[in-house]
């Protein structure tokens, strides 16, 4: 079992972000679910990072309670900022959570004696272990996967394809947007304060709008018909500059043209392609018997 | 029934409805009939709660209803179908009305969590409400269809048929006949008058005189956002300001 040791101590890292980014991944799918074009999980996953941080650096408080102060700390934060811009749709709304991020960040950046401002905050105790962040990746995808197979997630897919169609049918549209809302950012928070207990380091500008877009960029490459979409888009965005690590200084640029390619053939994500390829072989199936 | 006292309505300096003043009896099939731009829709879309009136109020059974949000008052009984189709073409046919009967927040999110008999009960039975509205729309066969791949009768008998999910005591028709042949008509017109006779309070805006004089118990008539004329359906053919309002006068 040598080689397996030898393969966690080179890897692990890079397996942990995985696990992280395909919660930030599922945390994006929620909003985009209900057709929300939301660009403030980053801003949510750094307010996790540093309350979690925070609390065991300075309060040594206990792993569990940092993580969970995290997630509820950046949900509450989703909360305030929900309810007053969730009425707000389309490039509005992406406007609005792109400002509350940078508001965020530069909190961060100035609250210097919390937060360290631009120096971040350096020796997180490494608690995140990989146990950690499989269970909280197979909690997610269950919880979502169960709502998403559910009336709730019938709901959700009514929501994004006509909003008012909806809410004349009798349901109530905002509340749905803003459990989703805050669904998510409680989501990033769990991301981000995993995410510090492993990373040792953790600095302002990992939080800000580079972040929001590749978090997105995960969420709309995977496809939003389904949980699975966002996490094979959040394994897509964190593997392929590993898999491209041949290609040196090109390595960005293949990277963009592969992503291009996808969106342009697959406007509805990776997953849409794989749900009806298997439409089809059903459909073939069906008549040959 | 229904109430509307000295409703007003007006986007920016643009007046739509100027004080109006309409109180529907229960039961029967009332007609809202006048030319392009009248403010008919608006009408419409100020009972539903799609927007707050400027002036004036709204009532359903003595219960005041504007300032409410729109999926409360759908929930108090009326409901509605769109002038321009909205259906969720990606959904099947089903499903469409499935949306209709999920009309509870509160305990969803719970009960989606949990497996359980209960939950099963319950989808088995939305299930089978859903068939039997299709069958009297004779949309029986084509429940696992995508909505988005029916004709357009299709979709209009499926816009009823949804509108019928939510357990309405009122319906409101937006043009419901438009681009229909005779003979859909025709059929659209026996399936109203059905629908009455099970007791429920039906509004209709129509363009199609035929169709409207022949299915209301009476008609209000709106003309640049004022009521001109209101009563049986051979009154108000007849009445000078209406004729004007659609002939326009002889110069």
């Amino acid at each position: 079992m040598e080689w397996l040791e030898t393969f966690w101590a080179t890897y692990s890292t890079l397996a942990l972000s995985l696990g992280t980014n395909i919660l930030l991944a599922l945390s994006i799918y929620l909003t985009l679910a209900c057709g929300l074009l939301t660009v403030a999980n980053a801003a949510f996953m750094g307010i996790g990072a540093y309350t979690a941080a925070i609390l065991t650096l300075n309060a040594h408080a206990p792993f569990a309670l940092a993580i969970l102060a995290g997630a509820l700390l950046a949900a509450a934060a989703g909360l305030a900022i929900g309810r007053p811009t969730l009425r707000l749709s389309g490039v509005y709304l992406a406007m609005a959570t792109l400002a509350f991020g940078e508001v965020v960040r530069i909190l961060i950046l100035n609250a210097e004696g919390l937060t360290g401002g631009a120096l971040g905050l350096n020796g997180i105790p490494q608690l995140t272990g990989a146990f950690h962040v499989l269970c909280a990746v197979a909690a997610s995808l269950y919880v979502l996967l169960r709502l998403a197979h559910s009336r709730f997630g019938r709901s959700l897919a009514a929501i994004r394809q006509d909003e008012i169609a909806t809410e004349l049918l009798g349901l109530n549209v905002r509340a749905y947007k803003l459990f989703c809302f805050v669904a998510g950012a409680g989501l990033a928070g769990l991301a981000g304060a995993l995410n510090a207990h492993f990373t040792f380091f953790i600095g302002p500008n990992e939080f800000g709008f580079e972040r929001a877009v590749e978090i997105l960029a995960m969420g709309v490459l995977g496809g939003v018909s389904s949980p699975w979409g966002a996490a094979l888009g959040a394994a897509l965005i964190t593997l392929l500059p590993e898999l491209l690590r041949g290609l040196g200084h090109y390595r960005p640029l293949i990277n963009g043209v592969i992503l291009i390619v996808i969106i342009l053939y697959s406007p509805n994500g990776i997953w849409a392609l794989f749900q009806s390829a298997a439409r089809r072989a059903r459909a073939t199936k069906g008549t040959s018997c | 029934m229904l109430k509307l006292a000295s409703v007003s309505m007006h986007f920016g300096g643009l007046q739509v409805l100027e004080n109006v003043n309409l109180d529907i009896p229960e039961r029967g099939i009332f007609g809202l009939i006048g030319p392009n731009g009248a403010g008919k829709t608006t009408i419409f879309n100020l009972v539903t709660g799609l927007f707050a009136p400027s002036g004036g109020a709204i009532e359903f059974f003595g219960e005041r209803l504007d300032g409410r949000p729109a999926h409360q008052i759908v929930r108090r009984g009326i409901a509605r179908t769109f002038q321009n189709i909205r259906l969720f073409r990606e959904m099947t046919v089903r499903e469409n009305l499935l949306v209709a009967m999920s009309a509870e927040t509160t305990g969803s999110i719970a009960r989606a969590l949990l497996p359980g008999p209960s939950r099963r009960h319950a989808e088995e039975r939305q299930r089978g409400r859903a068939d039997e509205l299709l069958a009297r729309v004779r949309l029986g066969e084509k429940s696992e269809t995508p909505a988005g791949a029916l004709s357009y009768g299709e979709q209009r008998r499926l816009e009823l048929a949804r509108a019928l999910a939510t357990d309405p005591k009122l319906l409101l028709l937006d043009e419901p006949a438009a681009g229909m042949n005779a003979g859909e008509k025709r059929e659209l017109m026996s399936e109203i008058v059905k629908l009455e006779e099970s007791g429920l309070n039906i509004m209709i805006i129509e363009h199609d005189m035929g169709f409207i004089m022949n299915l209301c118990r009476e008609i209000a008539v709106l003309n640049f956002g004022r009521i001109i004329a209101r009563g049986a359906p051979a009154e108000v053919r007849g009445n000078p300001e209406v004729i004007e309002a659609y002939l326009g006068r002889d110069e």
